[in-house]
């Protein structure tokens, strides 16, 4: 078993316009680079994308906005870029809000074969507007469905050729449940190492979940707000 | 008071003294996050951030920002010896599950019902309620940290919430600089007042009735 491809460009050429992709990351912690490069590239339109952030203006997410490819975004938190405030108030892009715990839990739910769940969060609000209710032991909950995607973009640390994953750190965030709930999942790690190496204790992401992985090149992996203190 | 650093400053101190040792804590983004700072020497409080850190560290030194160390604010941070790394669905497991003790947020509004907006306002760009829908339906107490007014000197503490809702019922406490607010089932009871504020002072800056411990 061999699951590795030559790079991010061979890795999605099966995308088509229209296609649904889940991507992985917080803010810029995390995200697919070299994938979303590729993507850019290949120039499909009319996407819907998955994540929980959509980039800033000249990086992540940012750069497939700005190249017009997006349809819709299903994220919980979209402020920290200016061209999606752009092109949402021109109606040119749909933006499904989704509570971050309430998406984080729809993916894993797509992944783990549960269709719907009650959950607790949102109850009253906006994020449950047209949603079915219903009160447990004194607790009003929101049913909401599970999440899946035709292609979910992964950005880990480690990887093997069976496609075991490992992430590093808080780069780790949506890309281990993305992995589970996507008919087609691709890889981009830092790493390629032999079969073995990875620690099967360690192992995040087991290669079950992987179709296509690769060892990304060039990564940028640019820090939104850099703080720092005094020696 | 004589800047907004000062009342800020005033405010998280007070919050500080709400946290004790062996709690696990969320901070929401600004002035949550100057809590840390009052914190007293060996009390031992564990901040998780909802991105899928529990033990969030300090600020790193110039030039030791590591960008896979970050913060649900995005700010570079660092690890602790015990930190530990999550997904995001565990992460708000831990938030929706009641593991976290205290959430720490700021508000556009609270109410006397308890109830809290603090994500959008309408007819402005629409950014996300991020996490802090799940964190205020999960966390065992809801902590509101803010200025007691708006920049306008308009009341934020109403009788009810008119701006879009975050979460209903969900706030225990509201820290700002006039005072210390409990919810109570039957209003808001001011059990603090900071020094030289009078009960006429903070209820003049609010729209709710507010109780004392005599009325409650």
């Amino acid at each position: 078993m061999d699951k590795r491809v030559v790079n991010a460009d061979s890795a999605i050429a099966r995308i088509q316009d229209g296609a649904t992709i889940m991507m992985g990351g917080f803010g810029l912690c995390g995200i697919p680079e070299n994938l979303i490069d590729a993507l850019r590239r290949k120039g499909a339109k009319d996407l819907t994308i998955i994540s929980n952030n959509a980039g800033v203006d000249d990086f992540g997410i940012g750069l497939l906005l700005q190249n017009k490819q997006v349809r819709k975004m299903i994220s919980s938190y979209v402020g920290e870029n200016k061209m999606f405030e752009q092109l949402a108030l021109k109606k040119e892009i749909d933006v499904e809000l989704n509570p971050q715990g309430t998406l984080a839990e729809r993916i894993r739910a797509g992944g783990a074969g549960i269709r719907a769940f009650f959950t607790p969060t949102g109850y009253g609000t906006a994020a449950a507007e047209g949603k079915e209710t219903r009160e447990f032991d004194g607790r009003q909950c929101v049913l909401v469905p599970w999440l899946r995607a035709q292609f979910a973009f992964i950005k880990g640390w480690k990887g093997d050729r069976w496609g075991n994953v490992t992430y590093r750190k808080t780069a780790g965030n949506f890309n281990e449940m993305m992995a589970t709930a996507a008919d087609y999942v691709i890889a981009e790690v830092e790493e390629i190492v032999d079969l073995g190496k990875l620690d099967p204790n360690c192992i995040q992401t087991p290669g079950v979940f992987v179709d296509a992985i690769f060892q990304g090149a060039n990564y940028k992996k640019r820090i939104e707000r850099r703080t720092v203190r005094k020696r | 008071m004589s800047s907004e650093t000062e009342t800020r400053d005033v405010i998280a101190r007070r919050v500080a003294r709400e946290l004790h040792d062996g709690m696990y804590v969320n901070l929401g983004i600004g002035l949550p996050t100057r809590v840390p700072n009052y914190l007293d020497p060996g009390t031992e409080v564990i901040m998780q951030s909802e991105n899928g850190m529990l033990g969030v560290g300090q600020y790193p030194y110039e030039g030791e920002e590591d960008p896979d160390i970050i913060n649900a604010g995005k700010e570079t941070v660092t690890e602790l010896p015990g930190t530990s790394y999550v997904s995001s669905a565990a992460s708000f497991g831990m938030i929706r599950g009641g593991h976290i003790d205290v959430t720490i947020l700021g508000a556009l509004e609270v109410d006397e019902k308890g109830n809290l907006a603090n994500w959008a306002i309408p007819g402005k760009m629409l950014k996300g309620m991020g996490g802090a829908m799940d964190l205020v339906a999960g966390a065992k107490r809801v902590i509101v940290a803010m200025e007691h007014t708006t920049k306008e000197g308009k009341p934020k503490i109403m009788t009810r919430c008119r701006l879009p809702l975050t979460g209903v019922g969900v706030v225990n406490l509201i820290v700002t600089e006039l005072g210390v607010i409990e919810v109570m089932p039957k209003g808001l009871l001011v059990r603090e007042l900071s020094p030289g504020v009078t009960m006429d002072d903070i209820q003049k800056a609010t729209e709710a009735k507010l109780l004392t411990t005599a009325s409650a």
